[in-house]
């Protein structure tokens, strides 16, 4: 095993690479585009044995890939933001022909306005399309997960695709040490792909995706893709522990960082939770028992493994790098709705920041703790909260005045 | 060019590749051309499906196809016929697959997906010169959700989103697109109207592009009972009068080299076949339209005078 410094692009590639994934349908958009240039570049010089074809949007992407996937062959593409949203009818598609197909996206904040950094309601709005969901942290985890999830999805127990997603800019451009695993061990954990279940040859004539008329029929296939996706907790753990065993790094749904003796827990995804755990760390030295909990699978949601962390903790703070226009936090409610019917349930709070890339600063975390300390004394706190510091709304009052609009 | 063409009727394959039974409505002519197509192309095909009527044609747990079949979206078939292709051809070169399970690809798809939603992943499908036969069965209107304009409805039609009213009593306004001429821009090998009337040259022009690898379109006229509001019993004839009258083409492109297969010996007038069908009646009843129905002839007439076969 070499250790090399990749950006998280780069190490999505490796991760494509090690996985001898057959076919690569691509369409660019920032800023996953390294991903299929450095691709595209391997194949053209022999180091990969892929084909790789660029076609005309990510809507013919997503279907090219599905229906590669339901040939028989292992395919991988990746997008991000407006891509992924462009693509959006082919994911429920996908997942509905139960094809194990593993798509990065490099989460993008969405228009309108434009913008190229990240947040998560790219990737959060598929939540419910049957692709299965893991969110990175680290470059290597980006790597890590792409082989993780292959053994996952071509699983006969779950057989729905999945989204390897990261953080645009704050991880698919940024340089980490990545252990780049030789082939040999990638491939006494990753099997080639037998399919099974859906392809296509002269002598099996096979109708896929066929009409379900009637609602009993379709609830059927419905509530088989819900079954999947949660069989997929428990295919998981064994993946965990295949993964381990090979390559000595180990990977839960969650990740707790000075979590068992906390009081005072953030909960995060993604490569923001790297500053989430530095002002942990720095609460901590001002005595605040606090701690974080990561979460790394989102879809299936694992509810228990969310509730044995957060029971028993007195405050929480859910930060959600999202919007739901209308609602708030995406992942506050995915979190409450996991508690409700604890007895030793925390106070849980939304926290609503780093949309379109905003940085959260360490006074942002303070504030957050000062919050949580607040309501576990009784005071009133507000249940929901937009980040935005003082300073950014002067620099947003001095733009407004530029524009004329003030 | 070494191909066997057939002479007749009775030289037809006789093997069915679709089965009856099927939830089409009577009379379907796109159904007919569906299955004179699949006589020409045989067993060994999968179909990738664009919404439609025939998406509705396999409905589980039954197929009526004796081959394999996908449904993709509405908008995006040729993109998955391009993902069945490459992955059949990744197997074939791994050896993962025998080359005798091997099988083409057909997309099929009504006029709405081949004229509008769907033009730019076939373009794109065209461009990348990809392998496959594409049947567009064309009814001139959104079928299966009723009769609504599409791209290749024709000027003077009524449909559900174009009714013939006091204020525009014409129906369609626009002219019908021209998906011959979008493909023939893209310089594919292959390229011809089908009707479901004419057997022998639907059957012939299948073995003609058989021989040549790349895209190979064909629209099909298929009249639709439903839509065109005629009788079931009526959909040949109409298909015959639509040839007769000059209103439909039958035609080929070779890498872009046009050439008619039947050409009229003579132009049956143009209301022949607008009077039979309920979609044109407005165009008679209460009065006549005689600028429209004016306008209709001199654009078919207008076709053949740049083709030079009407003097
Ligand atoms: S609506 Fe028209 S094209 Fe569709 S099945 Fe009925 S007759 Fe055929």
């Amino acid at each position: 095993m070499k250790k090399e410094m990749l950006t998280g692009n780069a190490a999505a590639a490796w991760g494509v690479r090690l996985a001898e994934v057959d076919y690569i349908p691509a369409f660019p958009v920032t800023p996953q585009t390294e991903i299929i240039e450095t691709l595209a570049r391997w194949i053209a010089d022999g180091d990969m044995a892929s084909r790789f074809v660029t076609m005309d949007s990510e809507h013919s992407m997503i279907t090219a890939a599905g229906a590669a996937s339901a040939t028989g062959v292992r395919a991988f593409t990746a997008t991000s933001s407006q891509g992924l949203l462009y693509g959006f009818e082919m994911l429920y598609a996908v997942a509905g022909w139960r094809v194990p197909l593993v798509m990065v996206n490099v989460s993008r904040g969405l228009s309108a306005p434009i913008t190229l950094e990240t947040d998560h309601n790219d990737v959060l709005a598929a939540r419910d399309s049957g692709f299965l969901q893991i969110h990175c942290e680290t470059c290597q985890e980006v790597l890590d997960s792409i082989l993780m999830a292959y053994r996952l999805v071509e699983d006969e127990r779950v057989l729905l695709p999945i989204i390897v997603n990261m953080d645009g800019f704050y991880l698919s451009f940024t340089r980490e040490p990545v252990e780049v695993p030789n082939l040999e061990r990638v491939r006494n954990f990753l099997p080639p792909y037998q399919p099974k279940h859906a392809f296509f040859k002269a002598s099996q004539p096979m109708a896929q995706s066929v009409t379900a008329l009637g609602g009993s029929l379709y609830s059927y296939f419905k509530y088989q893709m819900h079954l999947g996706s949660q069989k997929a907790l428990e295919v998981y753990k064994e993946v965990c522990v295949e993964f381990e065993k090979e390559f000595g790094r180990h990977y839960d749904t969650i990740e707790g960082y000075m979590l068992d003796d906390a009081d005072y827990v953030l909960v995060m995804t993604n490569s923001f939770s790297t500053l989430g755990k530095a002002a942990v760390k720095r609460a901590r030295a001002r005595g605040i028992k606090a701690g974080l909990l990561r979460l790394r699978l989102l879809r299936p949601f694992p509810a228990e493994n969310i509730q044995r962390a957060l029971t028993g903790k007195r405050a929480v703070a859910v930060i959600d790098q999202n919007i739901s226009v209308g609602k708030g936090g995406i992942l506050h409610s995915d979190v409450a709705s996991c508690l409700c019917n604890e007895k030793q349930r925390p106070l849980l709070f939304s926290f609503i920041g780093g949309l379109g890339g905003k940085n959260i600063s360490p006074g942002e975390f303070e504030f957050i703790f000062t919050e949580l300390i607040k309501a576990v004394a009784g005071e009133a706190v507000e249940p929901s909260q937009l980040l935005y510091t003082e300073e950014e709304w002067q620099e947003m009052v001095r733009l407004k005045r530029i524009a004329g609009k003030e | 060019m070494g191909i066997e063409r057939i002479k007749s009727i009775k030289d037809l394959p006789p093997e069915e590749n679709v089965f009856s039974g099927t939830p089409a409505c009577a009379g379907c002519g796109a159904l007919l051309s569906l299955r004179l197509t699949l006589k020409a192309l045989g067993r060994k095909i999968v179909i990738v499906n664009a919404a439609g009527c025939f998406t509705l044609l396999t409905i589980y747990p039954y197929t009526p196809f004796a081959n394999s079949w996908l449904y993709t979206a509405m908008a995006s078939a040729p993109a998955g016929a391009q993902g069945v292709r490459d992955a059949l051809d990744i197997l074939l070169e791994k050896g993962r697959l025998d080359p005798e399970e091997d099988l083409k690809v057909v997309v099929l798809t009504g006029d709405g997906a081949a004229y509008d939603i769907g033009l730019a992943s076939t373009s794109g499908a065209i461009y990348r010169n990809l392998d496959f036969y594409y049947l567009c069965y064309d009814n001139e209107a959104y079928g299966n959700t009723g009769f609504q304009r599409s791209g290749a409805t024709p000027f003077g039609s009524g449909t559900g989103t174009t009714p013939p009213g006091s204020v525009r009593p014409t129906g369609t306004e626009l002219p019908k697109k021209d998906l011959f001429e979008i493909w023939r821009s893209h310089k594919p090998p292959y390229l011809a109207t089908i009707s479901p009337a004419y057997p022998v040259d639907l059957i012939n022009k299948f073995k003609k592009a058989e021989q040549y690898k790349g895209p190979k379109l064909f629209i099909a006229l298929s009249p639709c009972p439903p839509g065109w509001a005629t009788d079931p019993s009526y959909t040949v004839k109409l298909a015959k009068l639509a040839v007769g009258t000059g209103v439909w083409a039958l035609k080929e492109a070779v890498y872009g080299e046009v050439s008619h297969t039947i050409v009229p010996k003579k132009f049956k007038p143009v209301e022949e076949y607008l009077k039979e069908q309920g979609r044109f009646a407005h165009l008679f009843k209460p009065v006549r339209q005689e600028e429209t129905l004016k306008k209709m002839q001199e654009m078919v007439d207008d076709y053949w005078k740049r083709h030079q076969l009407l003097l």
